[in-house]
């Protein structure tokens, strides 16, 4: 029974790795490939929406509703804060430590910003609205920081906060099989639905 | 339902899931590491790498294809981040940097996964699945091939053989790890994960502005990536990035992923020494660490413990809202009690006592259950600690299993016990006295030091996490984290294997009336008070200056 030399376990190493590059890391993705492309399609490309024919995001990755001068647009539901403004390219979060001064900060200004756009005293802006996710492309929020906003939104488009809070309802998302998890309201969905029910114009 | 009811729920239907799955997969890895018959598909590998799939190995060749498929792994993997740019579905993106390649390419080897660069605009799709993928299960079977060996010296006497390195790590794929991850990549794609070649796709917001939304071949990575206990993301929000966890079920499927080969282990051991209480026994210790810890995580991330986190009124900074409190504290504690290191929330901004939590996790030893093959044989060296304990305290000499543990096995076991913190402490240690480590601090104070002390805790121990505040894609760092991996790795398998060779060459003693029992309660409360006692107090002094500080503060 002849033991392989150290040289010899070199070489049979050497193929070990070529015949794992091929099998492990090309047939095996490329099969799965294939699989998904038939099993969930739309899943497996990024669950893409398109508007009018053009692609205006993903319901799985959240977006910042704000006009090109970086101010929030009242007539959209605002997503959470976002360590890198929700650019798709260098997701992550602000790895703040709990007590860090510039965490304290931050959320001090975001709190006394979303009390006066939503006009809502501060005790009653819930921590998902001042706090930032961890992949920075977070498509939720809770659905109390929806619901303090469903009245800013309503003015801006001139709607009844009735048909807007029906609207949140429709893109809330409970737990999981009633347990996993936790409730979030789409933010991209509930503002598409926004755009189809009152016009894009706000 | 109220949160902390449904965190029950949900961590009661992922205890429900493992108990179901543990003993046929326990089972069947028994037979997959005992049987005398090779596959047709794994004669054809054993041809093409040339090797003769029914000699044994005495442990020093067992080790040294061990090492010699590490070796070469690291090369390549080096290798082929070097040559990106000139490689198809690279998606133009440059070459990797020297160290940075050199850091990611003993991360990956080593079942680590620290990752210093950010996925999505470093590495191009042929990087992540011919690279970065394939060593998610070549690093894993390793684990599993060594596990197996030091259970073949438990199961084997008389005889110097502890099976074919070569074998194992191909059953290890061809019959446990592949598999799984195929109906693992299924479900994951059902569940929306990303599966496809696109270099990514430029999308119009509401807002007018333009978003850059990534593609990548990212369910079949993911699947193995925490089957296999690994963690690296294909992002860089790991499995917080919605197109890796799109779902708050998808996120409770990946932590019943990473959790399911390690659990299972404890009872592939029970059968392979023909005596599955023993198996129950190890679970058992697995279970209450692991209960144990996500109990006291759940209740600090319940609580906004830190200035910051009081303000905002919740540990909601660094968290997902379709995951919600509880499970991103399960999978916190989930993936640092295993090896894997994947996250779908940052550890770095949790509240001060479950950021400590989840570096106590790692400190354990990754044993409870610890990485794939890693964590039964790093709790089994655990196991021979506890019973050289019990036997010093009424006189005998020790035995396990019918083994006796005589200088040289404790030799080997207490050298493994030690190794993992040596490089810990001594990695911290040298990084907070030089100004390259400590400019690497993003948040100041003892927050500060955990962030290092958080870095060479995941290094050493190869989990993978990140106080990930610390920027560490920097000379020092990429240098000192690859060589803290490295060392974490391959030491305790050296001393795993050789601890095997010798205790397959004993006879077995009969049990005796003075023979210790470890398939009873009394054992698993000695052994549990052993991995916490023995292991955890090594880093009660670094950790009274970091974690603990902050929480007390």
């Amino acid at each position: 029974m002849p033991t392989l030399r150290s040289g010899r376990q070199l070489v049979a190493a050497v193929r070990a790795v070529l015949l794992a590059t091929v099998v492990l890391g090309l047939v095996y993705p490329l099969v799965m490939l294939g699989i998904a492309q038939v099993i969930r399609p739309g899943g497996a490309d990024g669950s893409l929406v398109t508007r009018d024919g053009a692609v205006v995001g993903s319901t799985l990755i959240g977006q910042a509703f704000v006009s090109a001068s970086g101010d929030a647009l009242p007539q959209y539901f605002q997503s959470r804060p976002s360590a890198s403004d929700y650019d798709g390219a260098a997701s992550g979060g602000s790895n703040l430590g709990p007590n860090s001064s510039e965490l304290v900060d931050a959320i001090d200004e975001r709190k006394q910003q979303v009390a006066a756009l939503d006009d809502v005293p501060l005790a009653d802006v819930p921590a998902d609205a001042v706090t930032a996710s961890a992949s920075g492309l977070d498509p939720g929020i809770s659905p109390a920081y929806a619901a303090i906003q469903v009245q800013r939104v309503a003015s801006a488009r001139g709607a009844s906060a009735a048909d807007v809070a029906a609207l949140v309802d429709g893109a809330t998302h409970g737990r999981d099989l009633g347990f996993i998890g936790a409730p979030y309201v789409n933010v991209l969905e509930l503002n598409l639905a926004l755009d189809e029910r009152f016009g894009t114009a706000g | 339902m109220s949160a902390g009811a449904a965190g029950w729920l949900q961590a009661g239907l992922l205890v429900v899931a493992l108990v179901a799955v543990h003993r046929p997969l326990g089972d069947w890895m028994a037979r997959v590491f005992t049987s005398p018959r090779h596959g047709r598909v794994e004669k054809l590998v054993y041809r093409a790498v040339g090797v003769d799939a029914d000699a044994e190995q005495r442990w020093p060749t067992y080790l040294r294809s061990v090492l010699a498929f590490s070796l070469v792994s690291v090369l390549f993997l080096y290798l082929l981040q070097r040559l990106q740019s000139l490689l198809p579905w690279s998606n133009g993106m440059p070459a990797v940097e020297s160290g940075s390649a050199w850091n990611t390419a003993v991360s990956f080897v080593t079942n680590t996964n620290w990752q210093g660069y950010a996925g999505e605009s470093t590495m191009g799709h042929l990087v992540q699945m011919a690279g970065l993928a394939v060593q998610n299960f070549l690093s894993a079977a390793v684990g599993l091939a060594v596990a197996v060996a030091l259970v073949r010296g438990f199961a084997r006497t008389r005889t110097d053989r502890l099976g074919n390195a070569w074998v194992d790590i191909t059953r290890a794929v061809t019959r446990v790890l592949l598999p799984l991850s195929v109906l693992a990549a299924v479900v994951l794609v059902l569940g929306g994960v990303v599966q496809n070649l696109s270099a990514g796709t430029d999308a119009t917001t509401l807002g007018g502005a333009s978003q850059f939304l990534p593609g990548g071949p990212v369910a079949s990575q993911e699947a193995i990536k925490q089957l296999g206990t690994n963690g690296g993301g294909f992002y860089n929000a790991n499995s917080a990035h919605p197109f890796e966890g799109p779902s708050a079920w998808i996120s409770l499927f990946q932590v019943f992923l990473m959790l399911v080969i390690p659990f299972s282990l404890p009872r592939t051991f029970g059968r392979m020494v023909g005596d599955k209480r023993q198996g129950l026994a190890i679970v058992g210790v697995m279970a209450t660490l692991a209960t144990a810890s996500l109990a006291l995580n759940s209740w600090a991330q319940a609580r906004a413990g830190g200035a910051a986190l009081q303000l905002a009124g919740a540990a909601t900074e660094g968290q997902e809202v379709r995951f919600g409190g509880p499970l991103s504290a399960l999978f916190g504690t989930a993936t640092t009690l295993t090896s894997t290191g994947a996250t779908n929330s940052l550890h770095d901004s949790y509240t001060p006592t479950g950021g400590l939590l989840t570096m106590a996790n790692m400190m354990l030893g990754e044993v409870a259950p610890g990485g794939v093959g890693s964590g039964l044989y790093g709790m089994l060296v655990l196991a021979v600690i506890a019973v050289f304990v019990a036997g010093l305290m009424v006189g005998r000499t020790p035995e396990y299993l019918g083994k006796k543990l005589g200088g040289r096995e404790m030799t080997m076991a207490s050298l493994y016990v030690l190794t993992t913190p040596a490089i810990v402490l001594i990695g911290t240690a040298v990084a907070m006295a030089t100004a390259a480590g400590r400019g690497s601090m993003l948040n100041t104070g003892s927050h500060g030091l955990s962030e290092v002390l958080y870095a060479f805790t995941s290094a050493g121990n190869n989990n993978g996490s990140a106080f990930a505040g610390l920027s560490a894609n920097t000379p020092f760092y990429n240098t000192a984290l690859g060589l803290a991996m490295a060392f974490g790795r391959f030491v305790p398998i050296v001393l795993v294997l050789a601890l095997a060779g010798r205790l397959a060459q004993q006879g077995r003693t009969p049990a005796t009336a003075g023979t210790l029992p470890t398939h009873q309660v009394l054992f698993v409360g000695l052994l549990t008070a052993v991995v916490l006692v023995v292991v955890g107090l090594t880093y009660f002094p670094a950790l009274s200056l970091g974690p603990l500080a902050e929480a007390l503060s």
